[in-house]
């Protein structure tokens, strides 16, 4: 046993936990953490703002599967975390954030950068600490992994005063974790699934709706082997993109208020659902009263507070996504019976018609660049693999459903927060997180200017991130709604005056290209993809486009507005 | 789906800021505590909340997965609707004028009150019982004028099988 400083525990903790990247930004509280952070292998990538750190690491987390590090100093440093904590919350991100604090005999005192960050973070997240005492830091940063990693994932926030990263004390490693009050469900009831395989046979018109939480668990191959077993159409939540391929002739799209019309009606329509990993938010189900109202419905999920929350569940199953389709694939593989592939035609050949007659449209312009365009030109020219990241509104929506992702871990968004300048950072800490993958942020100039800052970080570290603005000098979602519902008063959503991108881009060392007609758009992104370094692409493109189909809030999913 | 009144005991980390997670989860999702009551168990490492809430039987399952959700949460029990014991007490300021003195004190003696602060226009009188027996005085006590009261919020236990 050595003794060793606050500091050096947490280095040593950190090692344990196999950290090899961090993202932060260093002040007064935290000076002493950094002074010993560069005496390590561990690769800090400084941000230009804490948000950006964040949103960096949720980034990082999801592009490379693992978990996202942050490490920002007390007060402003610390507030500046929070819309990224919250977004990380809900995305269920698995995360450790490290905050300095002032010095213990300080905290109550409206000390300089104070701010009770513990108080601040409790609702937004997974659990948080404040380390009062140098011999509990060690088995508190154990805890903190242990718990932003295992059941349903989040942020887990560490705060640290200043005198405790000083103090010292006999550092010995924490044994194993066991909380007696927190032992998350893996194992799904064999009861309930068996449950599911009856309904399975006896469904007419079932459809699969997949989330986060099959991206999460890493159970993408179990719920492409599930869906073609019991050849069951795929629909999917924002967060779910990627987990079924979105080339499959089973996949129906995305559902919701954006969601493809087939996939709307055929959940409207059908007699089971089998929802894996979602928690049914009000933008997939619109009017809860008649969202999939003739099924049997069925969910998954590792989180018991999901199941029965908005909707009224036939078969509830708690456990983990990727050990329960496991166990169903297993009870379907020794089905014998009906041949389920005859039994699905009538029920596949409706939804084909639904795709045939309305299909994702948007009408193409001769001198305009319409937003779509773009999106299916970049899905083109990166065969679908790169790893977008998105903004939030329009852009995010046309990325969702004109990029068609194969893989989990490709697309990266704040779905559940919804928050604007989430997609610069991201796409920095995807970079890090994926070295050999082109990542590109599909951005809005509204969104965009919200962390533009991390433009620095991105030249910094030579990470080669592509952003695409579509430039339509509005913030687009809210204009739609303007047009849609508010008689095209268009309050505030104008933006009278935007940066010129491509001067941005240089001023920051990245390469700038704009597209100002459709026969450009091509030319511009094949340079801006081939260029080695970080490049933004402005695309000027049609002012007035609305993201098709929708449907209106709060109105029942079927009700959809179309081109 | 009819609302209903649901006590629930509560056992916790006796740590600072657990009440504050409590209290922050029903206030940030919209629940309501109509008591609640706190104090340490036999083991010093663990606290008691007895705490009475209101809802359909949707948002009373939510309720008891949220709080089982907090790490710092070790067991929820839902008493409503199985057999209990439960208690509150009440501290009753009334108004006690010459004339109505005898009579304010008889009541007091049938629910087996106390009278624990006299002056020469009041009592102060400490009752313990279920809400029915509490509010039975508290009806009985209101003709004579009740000036201030305080309540602990109930707290209850499982009756054992006998």
């Amino acid at each position: 046993m050595s003794k060793l400083t606050g500091a050096q525990i947490l280095m040593e903790m950190l090692k344990e936990e196999g950290v090899d990247t961090i993202f932060g930004y260093p002040g007064g509280a935290v000076i002493d953490i950094y002074d010993e952070l560069q005496k390590t292998d561990i690769n800090h990538y400084l941000v230009r703002h804490e948000q950006g750190a964040v949103h960096a690491a949720d980034g990082y987390a999801r592009a490379s599967g693992g978990i996202g590090v942050c490490l920002v100093t007390s007060g402003p440093g610390a507030t500046n975390t929070v819309t990224g904590i919250a977004s990380a919350y809900m995305d269920s991100i698995p995360m450790v954030i490290f905050t300095g604090q002032v010095p213990t005999k300080l905290i109550g005192n409206d000390a300089f950068q104070e701010v009770d960050i513990v108080g601040i973070t409790r609702p937004c997240t997974k659990h948080n600490y404040l380390v009062s005492d140098v011999k509990d830091l060690a088995r508190t940063v154990k805890e903190a992994f242990h718990i932003a990693k295992s059941g349903r994932p989040g942020p887990v926030l560490v705060d640290l005063p200043k005198d405790v990263v000083n103090a010292t004390t006999n550092f010995s490693p924490p044994g194993k974790v066991s909380l007696r009050s927190y032992n998350p469900t893996y194992e799904p009831n064999i009861k309930q699934l068996k449950k599911v395989v009856s309904l399975i046979r006896t469904a007419k018109k079932p459809v699969i709706f997949s989330g986060g939480g099959v991206v999460l668990s890493k159970a993408h191959e179990e719920l492409t082997a599930f869906a073609r077993k019991g050849q069951i159409p795929v629909t999917s939540t924002l967060m779910g993109l990627g987990a079924f391929p979105g080339t499959d002739p089973l996949w129906l799209g995305m559902l919701g208020m954006h969601g493809t019309y087939r996939a709307n009606m055929a959940v409207t329509d059908c007699d089971l659902l089998i929802s894996v990993g979602v928690r049914f938010d009000d933008r997939v189900t619109g009017k809860t009263d008649e969202f999939a109202s003739q099924a049997k419905v069925v969910q998954i999920d590792i989180d018991p507070t999901s199941i029965q929350k908005n909707i009224q569940v036939s078969v509830p199953v708690v456990g983990d996504c990727k050990i329960s389709l496991r166990q169903l694939n297993e009870l379907l593989e020794g089905l014998d019976g009906p041949d389920l592939a005859e039994d699905r035609q009538e029920w596949l050949a409706q939804i084909d018609e639904w795709k045939r007659t309305t299909p994702l449209a948007y009408k193409q312009e001769k001198d305009i660049i319409k937003p779509q365009y773009v999106i299916e030109r970049l899905y083109e020219l990166t065969n679908g693999e790169a790893v977008i990241t998105t903004e939030v509104g329009q852009n995010q929506m046309w990325a969702a459903q004109y990029y068609h992702f194969s893989e989990p871990g490709r697309f990266i968004t704040s779905g559940g927060l919804g928050v604007m300048g989430f997609g610069l950072p991201a796409a920095i800490g995807a970079q890090v997180g994926a070295p050999e993958h082109l990542v590109v942020d599909v951005a809005g100039d509204g969104s965009i200017q919200m962390n533009i800052q991390e433009m620095a970080t991105a030249i910094q570290y030579n990470l080669p991130v592509k952003v695409v603005i579509l430039n339509n000098c509005f913030l687009g979602m809210v204009r739609q709604w303007q047009e849609l519902f508010y008689e095209k008063r268009y309050a505030s959503t104008r933006f009278q005056h935007t940066p010129d991108f491509v001067k941005l881009a240089e001023a920051y060392g990245a390469k700038g290209l704009r597209a100002k007609t459709p026969d450009e758009v091509e030319k511009v992104l094949s340079e801006g993809l081939a260029h080695p370094g970080a490049v933004i692409m402005d695309f000027v493109v049609e002012q007035e486009e609305c993201v098709y189909p929708m449907v209106p809030a709060g109105a029942p999913i079927k009700n959809m507005l179309l081109v | 789906m009819t609302e209903r009144r649901h006590l629930l005991s509560i056992l916790v980390d006796n740590e600072p800021g657990v009440l504050s997670r409590i209290v922050g989860l029903f206030s940030g999702r919209g629940y309501n505590i109509e008591s609640l009551c706190v104090a340490e168990t036999m083991d010093p490492a663990i606290s008691r909340i007895t705490m009475t809430t209101r809802g359909n039987p949707m948002i009373i399952e939510q309720i008891k997965k949220q709080l089982n959700k907090l790490i710092n949460v070790l067991k929820v029990f839902d008493l409503t609707g199985q057999e209990y014991v439960q208690r509150e007490m009440v501290l009753i300021k009334v108004t006690a004028v010459q004339q109505h003195r005898a009579e304010i004190l008889r009541i007091t003696d049938i629910f087996r009150g106390q009278v624990v602060d006299v002056g020469q226009e009041h009592f102060t009188i400490k009752i313990t019982g279920d809400d029915e027996k509490i509010s039975a005085l508290l009806n009985l006590l209101r003709p004579f004028g009740i000036r201030e009261i305080a309540r602990t919020g109930s707290i209850a236990l499982f009756r054992e099988k006998k």
